[in-house]
């Protein structure tokens, strides 16, 4: 950012700022609505009123990814699928996350075959990657406050 | 239809309304999950835990049946020899490496059935996230039960002959 190059150590400012922002960032994360195998099934039912992350600022799925703030991979990636999953992580705004929910997502799972993409983060850096296969929708939550741990952790150094 | 026609219109916007009040009567569903966490079923696939004996020595000897049986190679297991002044478990050998993927691990249950000596049991921790791949490589340090009381911790020092058996005498063998 050049910020605090520019003006120097700006300490508390730029911290209780840091903080301001985090917080903002962690209490409206809006998750694209993008499912791609059996694991979707589980994040539709962390979505519905038995688990409800809307609890969590989560409670609208963005189909468009110009809204979305989250990409959750939810399923196997195909080869065919890599390229189209890569542009919808280029059309969403910064700044942007990504979490790896399940095993095929993560790493190809069992499907260890040339037609599944062995892991995403081959196409796009993922922040969270949850095991389960699928997850239960309380595993992607605690995926979820993980990522919010983490998005809380970042500096005014780091923000894209 | 006639929309202007309000003996039209009322009624079923009063049946949906209706609907609409009486749940909000209703308890809410929700399991406010952070702070209260829904018990998981009795026979529910979680996180590994390798167990150990009342005595504290492990049941894990190390033959990598579970490593076989993975249908996701999800195990890794090398196994060491066990000598009287350094006893990990009863029999001849050990697991002195022990490691499961739990991003590759797909929970089926297999590496329960396979084990002989029942050492590894599937748990009830679902909660398995990371930032990092390599932290979901969980070791045996990690998948280990605690010394139960009573027990000993391993690796410990026994008299000579006293565990020859990977497997302890069963009292009714039918």
């Amino acid at each position: 950012m050049g910020v605090e190059q520019k003006l120097g150590n700006m300490g508390v400012v730029t911290t209780t700022l840091e903080q301001m922002v985090n917080w903002g960032r962690t209490r409206a994360m809006w998750p694209m609505l993008f499912g791609l195998a059996c694991c979707a099934i589980e994040m539709m039912a962390s979505q519905a009123s038995d688990y409800d992350m809307s609890r969590f600022g989560m409670e609208l799925m963005r189909p468009s990814p110009r809204q979305a703030d989250l990409m959750i991979v939810a399923g196997r990636v195909t080869r065919k699928m890599a390229p189209v999953l890569r542009r919808l992580y280029d059309q969403m705004p910064e700044p942007k996350w990504v979490v790896s929910m399940g095993d095929c997502a993560s790493c190809g799972g069992v499907f260890n075959n040339y037609a599944i993409v062995q892991g995403v983060d081959e196409i796009v850096p993922v922040d969270v990657y949850v095991a389960g296969c699928p997850p239960r929708p309380e595993a992607l939550i605690h995926g979820i406050m993980t990522l919010h741990e983490k998005v809380k952790g970042e500096g005014i150094k780091t923000w894209a | 239809m006639n929309l202007y026609n309000p003996l039209k219109v009322v009624p079923p916007l009063v049946t949906g309304l209706w609907t609409t009040f009486k749940s909000t009567l209703k308890k809410p569903v929700t399991i406010q999950y952070p702070e209260v966490k829904r018990p998981v079923r009795e026979r529910y696939k979680g996180r590994h835990e390798l167990k150990r004996y009342d005595n504290g020595l492990e049941k894990c000897i190390g033959c990598a049946l579970c490593a076989a049986a993975c249908p996701a190679d999800a195990i890794f297991v090398e196994a060491s020899e066990n000598i009287d002044e350094k006893r990990f478990s009863p029999g001849e050998r050990y697991a002195s490496t022990y490691e499961i993927n739990m991003l590759r691990c797909i929970f089926c249950g297999y590496c329960e059935d396979a084990c002989p000596t029942e050492a590894i049991v599937l748990g009830d921790n679902y909660e398995l996230s990371f930032t990092d791949r390599s932290q979901a490589i969980y070791t045996r340090e990690m998948l280990l039960d605690p010394v139960p009381a009573g027990g000993e911790p391993t690796p410990r020092e026994v008299e000579p002959g006293s565990f020859d058996r990977s497997i302890p005498e069963m009292k009714d063998p039918a």
